[in-house]
């Protein structure tokens, strides 16, 4: 009998090679423009500059926590630059560079994560969903959505598409393998990412899995690929193709973004306790933005001038982030009571309208409070 | 020996001490292994123990539940960590349908030792679903025993005292006071510490019963203080399923007033319960209605409101005057 196992590896998709050399791939012609390619390489310097800025935020006591998106760039700029305006979007809660990529204003989540709100963002203006925060819940959402495109006629010529991001450890949930069954069941037209980050805050890939994620979606009766998730032209070639899959009425694909989470887990969690800096030093060779960068040089496609232009652009967005999200408004007392319920709600009125005689029985009473 | 130590720690320490007398007590969870969990309470254990007995499980709540099951089945004592209160829910239907019915379903051939242990509770600043109170599920599904501590001498019985208990048995702990420093005296044997179903006593008083438990057992002994007023009892309920009711009644006969305070949504949680028991037993000696104290029938909200969302001493207080000028 033979097993395949988790360490074995798959053909990995890959169009740029860490040295920034092309590669050609039958089924993944790449046909992007040298300016179209500066943006990949733009929206990845910007996003990183808002995410290290967004973990400074924090260090200083400006959000509550954090989750850095350092070193996925590629795979979430790749894969968000590859959705259409009427595609929607299904994140967890690290996808900072498909927000951006959907227009989302970073502040939105600095909003989210200073403990603001627990929303943020309108996911109809976006084609962007809330994050969620519990693993896994959001592939079943996006699979019912896609079930709702299906049944709108919008899949075909023009249709649209639905991509649900999750994690490595989120394919353990039972939510998400739910979720690839009943997508397989009614050939919704639904995109499962999967950036297989290597890790699940203190769990190794081995701890959730013995074959290669992509594997996965064969058993469910889809197509599995694993692409290079720090390759940003590869994962938006993949990630385009799956996604006209759909839209033409072919149903899911799986897509395993082999990446790595070259930060901590959030900003609360310490990784030298489980992994090895060696590890680290390693994927740093794969960096996503510097092979882009070599990439461009090599080819003439962005000289010293647009690389340092993207810089100044990238220290401006750092002063407006820290500066939009210092002067984020605080919520309200009774904000606590707004939208519970959509229809009114006759007990929670109530409750409002004593909390807010219970606070002006301060006021006047001097700043220790009541007593 | 008393010595100053923290909740986190001395759970940490009763888990060990049940490992040692019992090679089948297990552990099991997202995180708990080589990271020592995300609160650090099951930190050194598998270095100490091995994978064999410290799992880092997949990540899914209904699995982990799921399969203590199973281990339970074949003899074996899991102790579950759930991660955060609101990521309990996808094991909810292994909790309710199967571990809390197995015994009476079997007849009683069959026993359900497992624990799990939920940190709950809020105040820690955090994001959505880290910081829920949810303990009124738990307390109205029969088959469950659910108790939850205070203090780090409680925590290190109680905890061992859940794992030695052949029921299924939910163990919260108040996030919030994991790290706080207290005296304790973590020596001794297990048989010398109060049951884990009784109520205690936290602080005597004459004019009115305060009912806490969890994190807000250090906010009732604080208004306690603070009121000059009046003279608190302070009663930290401990288990919340079974209630003892024995401690409670007797408190409120002596005082005649009874405030109950806790984090979770007012209506239909614990309170409701106690408060409701406390009228049918007690009536006769009530000199008020029964307070209660709660979070609000919302959401728990975003980390910056949390301290609105809160019962705090105020609150507390507040609830107190309620009980003598209603
Ligand atoms: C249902 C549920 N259980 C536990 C958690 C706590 N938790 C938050 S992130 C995380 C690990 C997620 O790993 P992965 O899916 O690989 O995503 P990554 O964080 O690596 O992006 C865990 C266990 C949660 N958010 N939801
Ligand atoms: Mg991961």
């Amino acid at each position: 009998m033979s097993i395949t196992t988790a360490q074995e590896e798959p053909e990995l998709i890959q169009l740029l090679t860490p040295d920034g050399e092309l590669r050609e791939h039958p089924d993944y012609p790449l046909d992007l423009t040298a300016a179209e390619k500066r943006g990949l390489y733009r929206d990845m310097v910007l996003v990183r500059r808002f995410d290290s800025e967004a973990v400074s935020l924090q260090r200083h006591g400006e959000l509550g926590l954090w989750a850095s998106l350092l070193g996925q760039e590629a795979a979430q700029v790749g894969s968000g630059r590859a959705l259409g305006a009427d595609d929607m979007a299904f994140p967890s809660y690290r996808e900072h560079g498909v927000a951006w990529c959907r227009g989302v204003a970073p502040k939105s989540l600095l909003a989210l994560f200073r403990g603001v709100t627990n929303g943020g963002w309108s996911p109809d203006e976006h084609g962007f969903h809330l994050y969620t925060i519990v693993i896994g819940a959001q592939t079943l959402h996006a699979t019912g959505y896609a079930m709702g495109v299906q049944r709108d006629g919008a899949v075909g010529d023009g249709g649209s598409a639905v991509i649900s991001y999750f994690g490595d450890g989120a394919t353990s949930q039972g939510d998400t393998n739910e979720a690839f069954n009943f997508a397989a069941v009614n050939n919704a037209p639904v995109v499962f990412f999967c950036q297989n980050n290597q890790w699940a805050i203190s769990e190794s890939n081995d701890r959730q899995t013995r074959v290669p994620l992509y594997r996965r979606a064969s058993g469910f009766g889809f197509p599995g690929l694993r692409v290079d998730g720090n390759d940003v032209f590869a994962s938006l070639a993949v990630t385009r193709a799956a996604l006209q899959h759909a839209r033409e009425g072919q149903g899911p694909t799986l897509i395993e973004a082999f990446t790595y989470r070259m930060g901590a887990h959030t900003t609360t969690d310490d990784p030298t306790r489980y992994r090895i800096a060696a590890e680290l030093e390693e994927w740093k060779l794969k960096d996503p933005i510097s092979r882009l960068r070599a990439h461009l040089a090599g080819t003439g496609e962005g000289d010293e001038e647009f690389f340092a232009a993207v810089d100044a652009e990238a220290e401006r967005l750092g002063e407006q982030v820290r500066q939009e999200c210092r002067s984020l408004p605080d919520p309200q007392p009774l904000d606590i009571f707004h939208e519970v319920y959509a229809e009114p709600h006759a007990h929670i009125d109530r409750q409002r309208a004593e909390f807010a005689d219970y606070l002006a029985s301060f006021e006047g009473a001097g700043a220790e409070g009541g007593r | 020996m008393a010595e100053k130590t923290t909740i986190g720690k001395a759970i940490n320490e009763g888990l060990r001490r049940a490992m040692e007398a019992d090679p089948k007590v297990l552990i099991m969870g997202e995180d708990v292994g080589k990271l020592g969990g995300v609160f650090r309470v099951t930190d050194g254990l598998y270095k100490d123990f091995g994978a064999d007995r410290v799992i880092d499980t997949p990540l899914a709540e209904s699995g982990i539940v799921g399969t203590a099951i199973g281990l339970a089945l074949r003899g074996y004592r899991p102790v579950c960590e759930i991660q955060f209160d609101g990521f309990f829910f996808p094991a909810a239907n292994q909790t309710f349908t199967q571990l809390a019915k197995m015994h009476q379903r079997s007849g009683g051939r069959i026993r359900m030792p497992v624990v799990l242990r939920i940190p709950y509770g809020g105040g820690i600043g955090a994001v959505e679903h880290h910081s829920e109170s949810p303990e009124a599920y738990f307390a109205h599904t029969a088959g469950l025993r659910v108790i939850t501590v205070a203090n780090p001498q409680d925590a290190f019985w109680m905890i061992q005292q859940a794992v030695s208990c052949d029921d299924p048995v939910v163990f919260f702990e108040p996030k919030r006071r994991y790290h706080e420093r207290t005296e304790a005296d973590l020596s001794g044997t297990l048989d010398s510490a109060t049951g884990m179903d009784a109520a205690r006593v936290a602080r005597s008083g004459t004019d009115v019963t305060l009912l806490a438990y969890g994190p807000m057992v250090k906010t009732a002994l604080q208004a306690a203080e603070a009121d000059t007023e009046h003279s608190i009892e302070v009663v930290d309920l401990r288990s919340l399923s079974p209630v003892d009711y024995g401690t409670v009644f007797a408190s409120v006969r002596r005082t005649g007033r009874a405030v109950i305070a806790h984090e979770a949504p007012v209506s239909a949680g614990l309170g409701a319960e106690i408060a409701a028991r406390i009228t049918e037993s007690c009536f006769y000696h009530l000199e008020a209605p029964v307070i209660r104290v709660g979070g609000f029938d919302t959401p728990y909200p975003p980390s910056r409101l949390e301290e609105h969302y809160l019962p705090d001493l105020d609150r507390v207080l507040d609830g107190v005057d309620r009980a003598f000028d209603f």
